[in-house]
């Protein structure tokens, strides 16, 4: 059996490890994990140095004699490819921001809950493992394929494996990755007061090197959509804060948006990104709008518009990336925003996976046996029709 | 991918032709690097024949924008056909990026 991961975990609450011991429980007992603890920054950095084989670090924000920001500064000095989830209280936006600025890799909000901790945990030793494997192949000088198939694995852990669901909508999300790795990724999350954050994003670059832009990119775009609702307003900040650090001129292109269960209301933004397209409960269908915003990265201090659509019960809306619409099939014709319109037909979907199906099972019908160039990426949010 | 190349005075103009994707954008990057001179004052891609380009490829747009930039120099592109011009209007590139009708338009603006 191979060791458990080793996660240090810092917080000046004393109750906390107790808990952590208690709920995490089955994981400590199947060997999966194993727990050490500190109680605040000065004393996480002794653990550090002391035990060389910890594989993340989970840190609370306020401590005394070092709090949780001024550890994660610290952490590189030790060991620069560790990797920091951070406990910030929730909504609280300017502490999380600053964590995610100094290289947080996630974070989490009280009061903890134990199921999204265990997933956060999950991913962030999925993305650990990938990391080392790509320091390993670049440390080998391995050839280009070995390369992009560690690409490709940063690519797929940040992906999200569980849709928020509720009564009156369902989300699924996928992804189909090329063979010479493209860089698309979609990330779904709960913002406050039960509205729900979407993102679809396509990274102009392949290789190690894009994938952690795209890392960069996917958790500015979480730090800077919890606790705020205007998709615009978020895109701007994450445009200027990728324009901050980026001598090798990649871009992104992403669309967010919120959809808010209760009123059906879907507020989005582009940055750079193809249109949402909507399947009307009727069948019809439309392409939303675009709001005529710059892929983010090229130039700092942009504004970002938004639009507002209302999705009526039995609605769905899709993302999508260039993937879809620019698929070939063996005489070069691209699948476009026609063939996008036609794919249900007048049979409007019954659920986000079932939109989602039907995008790829299309695509592919179309492409045949051609190979595919790029990824394609599909995000579907279907606002549940009453119950009868 | 097809790249020529010609010269009206400090003025530099690339022809490109085909697809630039994720896999030849490194040649479109090594030729258009190549091409242009630390004396040009503007670098004009014709992209009249082109008939697809990823985002790799407007990557390399960027950077060659942005390194022509350092040199006071600037660069445009002329002659989009529509899928062409779709992708950079999606993109946000046309906002970027100076886009001319015709390769006479591009010459004139550039003013060599």
């Amino acid at each position: 059996m191979s060791e458990p991961f080793k996660i240090l975990v810092v917080d000046d609450e004393v109750d906390l490890e107790p808990l952590m011991l208690q709920r995490m429980r089955r994981q400590i007992r199947a060997g999966t994990y194993e727990f050490v603890f500190a109680h605040n920054g000065l004393e996480a950095l002794e653990r550090l140095r002391e035990e060389r084989d910890i594989d993340m670090v989970l840190s609370d924000i306020n401590m005394p004699l070092m709090d949780g920001l001024t550890l994660l500064q610290q952490i590189p000095k030790v060991d620069p490819n560790l990797r920091a989830v951070i406990v910030s209280a929730y909504g609280d936006m300017e502490n999380i921001r600053t964590a995610m600025n100094r290289g947080a890799f996630d974070f989490v909000t009280k009061p903890l809950d134990f199921d999204d901790l265990k997933l956060t945990i999950e991913r962030t030793l999925k993305h650990m493992a990938e990391w080392r494997d790509a320091l390993m192949s670049r440390d080998k000088l391995v050839a280009l394929q070995n390369e992009l198939n560690v690409a490709s694995n940063i690519q797929q852990s940040i992906l999200p494996t569980r849709f928020p669901e509720g009564p009156d909508f369902q989300v699924f999300g996928s992804m189909e990755p090329a063979r010479s790795v493209g860089g698309d990724f979609y990330d779904v999350y709960r913002l406050e007061d039960g509205n729900i954050g979407l993102a679809i994003a396509d990274v102009s670059d392949k290789g190690v090197p894009a994938s952690l832009f795209m890392m960069s990119a996917r958790t500015l775009l979480k730090g800077s959509s919890i606790g705020r609702i205007e998709p615009g307003a978020v895109l701007q900040e994450v445009n200027n804060l990728l324009n901050e650090d980026n001598d090798a001129s990649m871009f992104v292109t992403v669309l967010y948006g919120v959809f808010a269960p209760d009123t059906g209301r879907f507020t989005y933004a582009s940055g750079g990104h193809n249109s949402p397209l909507v399947v009307h409960a009727d069948g019809s269908t439309e392409l939303l709008p675009l709001t005529d915003g710059v892929a983010l990265g090229l130039m700092p201090d942009l504004t970002y518009l938004e639009n507002t659509v209302t999705l009526a019960p039995g609605d769905t809306v899709v993302l999508y990336t260039d993937g879809v619409t620019e698929a070939m099939d063996s005489e070069d014709n691209e699948f476009g925003d026609e063939r996008l319109l036609a794919i249900f037909g007048g049979k409007p979907p019954t659920g986000g996976r079932s939109a989602n199906d039907a995008v790829f099972a299309a695509v592919s019908e179309f492409a045949g046996e051609t190979p595919q160039s790029d990824d394609i990426t599909c995000l579907a949010l279907h606002r549940s029709a009453p119950a009868e | 991918m097809g790249f020529t190349t010609e010269r009206e005075g400090t003025t530099m103009i690339a022809m490109t032709e085909g697809r630039i994707d994720g896999a030849n954008a490194r040649e479109f990057q090594d030729s258009l690097e190549a091409a242009i001179d630390p004396s040009d004052q503007a670098v004009i891609l014709d992209l009249e024949n082109l008939a697809y380009i990823s985002s790799a490829g407007l990557r390399v747009i960027l950077l060659a924008a942005k390194t022509l930039r350092k040199q006071d120099a600037t660069l445009s592109v002329c002659s989009l056909s529509d899928p062409i011009r779709q992708v950079f209007e999606i993109s946000g590139f046309d906002k970027i990026i100076p886009i001319h009708d015709s390769k006479a338009d591009a010459v004139k603006a550039a003013g060599s």
